[in-house]
């Protein structure tokens, strides 16, 4: 019988079966962040156990308040900054050097086909995208995971969901898994893995898979995994090319983690997008999924663009050429945070800063911010923005505020109208 | 092992999620400690006001469907203990949610939905006293008494939660283990 990518990777990096069904694995990377990380190392501190199982497997970042806004998320970042230097981590990325958790870690190459990573950060589920098993946990799960490079996990079930057909005019990956979040609901895959297949997935570029990948967990899926391709080699190569002579050869070694034909699913469900038109979320619920021809007009305070989700260059490319000689409406502000040191650099390269800026945009350093309404761009009560995030819960941008999820298109051309736009118009 | 049962504390509705527990805005605190005085504090401004009194005294929290549900955040495990409670009752529960209960060797424990209704039965509100429950590990048994009497719910549990609960928690037992 054939086997899926998890359970390949759950086999081997088994370490034990405690009882049947729980699998403990070891880790291949154990992200953190200035959030969810402090009070581990409090608690390991206490403890006196001060120290990780292998610092080079270790990567960190401040992110989600950064600069810091006030004593406390001063205190946060100082904890994990005095901790990455006590422990000899060296990937540890402080302001200036610093970008969106799962934005800036694909960037640096460190997740490769095959890999087990965790995170205290539900979205940690994006790293799939390179064909590797990556689940967002609680901190105590984090905490073991620093000290002994391991985690428990359930049985690997998986549920194939394959995407057929072409995108039309106007339609990006966004679109497209909030298309597949609405068939299948907020726990349609709960407890499960999401593995995203078919020609629409095969044609994508890196930064759509991990635009989906991403919001895996809001149909409560464990992670998402896209299986490795050309795609991945040729994205993952400026940081292989020592360990393979060629790319083909590279290919070929991955190849060894893709799901076999004949391996079994819990579930299996097909969608053809060659009809979708682009997608936005109404209410507080992911999966309250409608076109946005029935939203135009809705009224908006804010857009925002950034995050895992939709803040790489692609995403700033896109609503760059609908902003491109336009203006913001007065009834809305824009608020652009490319996700990356990186994305931001080539971003000016590239024009699109000033093209933001002369629209009338604000643009902010990267970090997650406005997002989860901590910093940079929280919302007023009764306030409605469209961003291109993942997570649309009351209160997620600021207690009392409504967040419609849409595409950086979509996104860009409602910032021209001041409402919920069908960003085709712009096209 | 942590210690378990006592009061009920009954809070009638599903879905409660990890904003509820501890609002988000809290996340910048870095001390379980500095959990503890704001639990629950958004569902209180939701029509269940009046539990300020037997939230002191309680140690159980007896609630409905998906328990838990939302963020990762830890901190909602951490907030319930920092109030003494080590147990939560629903028909079931979020996946990180519940793991997270147990990883720090507390518990969710499910109970059939007939169950979980009869017991609300007993409550005449969310304020309600005099209702306690007992728990025994071993046995996987959850008592509850009453005015009314006495009666008794099986649960399951697998070997690993209840290692697990017997360690208090996943970083001991894997410390002691691996
Ligand atoms: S950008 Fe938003 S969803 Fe992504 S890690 Fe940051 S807070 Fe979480």
């Amino acid at each position: 019988m054939g086997k899926t990518l998890v359970e390949k990777i759950f086999e081997s990096h088994l370490v034990d079966n405690p009882c049947e069904g729980v699998h403990v694995l070891s880790l291949d990377r154990v992200f953190c962040h200035e959030i969810t990380t402090p009070p581990a190392i409090l608690d390991l501190k206490r403890r006196g156990k001060y120290r990780v199982f292998d610092p080079d497997k270790i990567k960190a970042v401040i992110d989600h308040v950064t600069p810091a806004k006030d004593s406390l998320t001063a205190t946060q970042g100082k904890i994990l900054r005095d901790w990455a230097r006590d422990m000899g981590i060296k990937d540890y990325f402080d302001i200036g050097r610093n970008g969106v958790c799962h934005a800036i870690f694909p960037e640096k190459g460190f997740v490769r086909p095959g890999f087990t990573v965790i995170m205290g950060d539900s979205h940690t589920c994006t790293h799939g995208a390179f064909g590797a098993f990556a689940a967002g946990v609680g901190t105590t799960d984090l905490e073991v995971g620093i000290l002994k490079g391991i985690c428990a996990f359930k049985s690997p079930e998986t549920t194939k969901i394959t995407i057929t057909g072409t995108p039309a005019k106007g339609v990006y990956a966004k679109d497209v898994i909030l298309a597949v979040i609405k068939m299948m609901t907020t726990n349609g895959v709960t407890n499960r893995v999401a593995e995203f297949r078919g020609d629409f997935v095969d044609n994508l570029g890196m930064d759509g898979r991990l635009t989906l990948c991403n919001m895996a967990v809001e149909m409560g899926a464990t992670s998402g995994v896209c299986l490795p391709d050309m795609t991945t080699v040729e994205y993952l190569w400026p940081f292989i090319a020592g360990d393979y002579a060629t790319r083909e050869e590279a290919l070929a070694d991955f190849a060894k983690w893709r799901s076999d034909d004949d391996a079994v699913y819990a579930d299996e469900r097909t969608i053809d997008i060659g009809d979708l038109v682009p997608q936005v979320t109404d209410e507080y619920r992911p999966d309250v999924v409608k076109d946005i021809t029935e939203m135009e007009g809705k009224p908006l305070h804010q857009i925002y663009l950034g995050s895992c989700t939709n803040g790489r260059l692609e995403d700033l490319a896109i609503a760059a050429s609908i902003l491109k000689g336009k203006k913001i409406s007065d009834d809305v502000r824009m608020i652009v945070s490319p996700a990356t040191p990186k994305i931001y650099s080539e971003a000016l390269e590239a024009g699109y800063v000033k093209i933001f800026m002369d629209a009338g945009a604000c643009l902010t350093n990267p970090t997650c911010g406005a997002c989860l309404g901590m910093s940079n761009g929280v919302l007023a009560p009764g306030e409605a923005a469209a961003a291109t995030t993942n997570r649309n819960f009351n209160g997620r941008m600021g207690k009392g505020g409504m967040v419609h999820l849409c595409s950086p298109a979509t996104a860009a051309a409602s910032a021209i109208e001041g409402k919920l736009t069908d960003p085709r118009r712009y096209m | 092992m942590k210690k378990f049962g006592g009061q009920i504390l009954f809070l009638d509705r599903s879905d409660i999620n990890t904003d509820e527990i501890i609002p988000a805005k809290y996340l910048t605190e870095v001390e379980r400690v500095a959990m503890g005085p704001h639990l629950l504090e958004d569902l209180k401004m939701e029509g269940f006001e009046h539990m300020s009194q037997p939230m002191k005294d309680s140690t159980v929290i007896l609630s409905r469907d998906n328990f838990g549900c939302g963020s990762s955040r830890e901190h909602a495990p951490w907030a319930l203990e920092e109030n003494g409670y080590t147990v939560i009752i629903a028909p079931n529960f979020a996946r990180i949610f519940r793991g997270n209960m147990y990883n720090n060797g507390c518990m969710a424990i499910e109970l059939k939905e007939e169950e979980v209704d009869e017991i609300f039965a007993l409550s005449s509100g969310p304020e309600t006293t005099g209702v306690s429950a007992r728990i025994d590990v071993e046995a996987q048994r959850v008592t509850v008494k009453s005015p009314k009497g006495e009666k008794s719910y099986p649960f399951a549990l697998s070997s690993y939660d209840r290692d697990l609960v017997m360690a208090g928690g996943w970083l001991d037992y894997a410390d002691r283990k691996y």
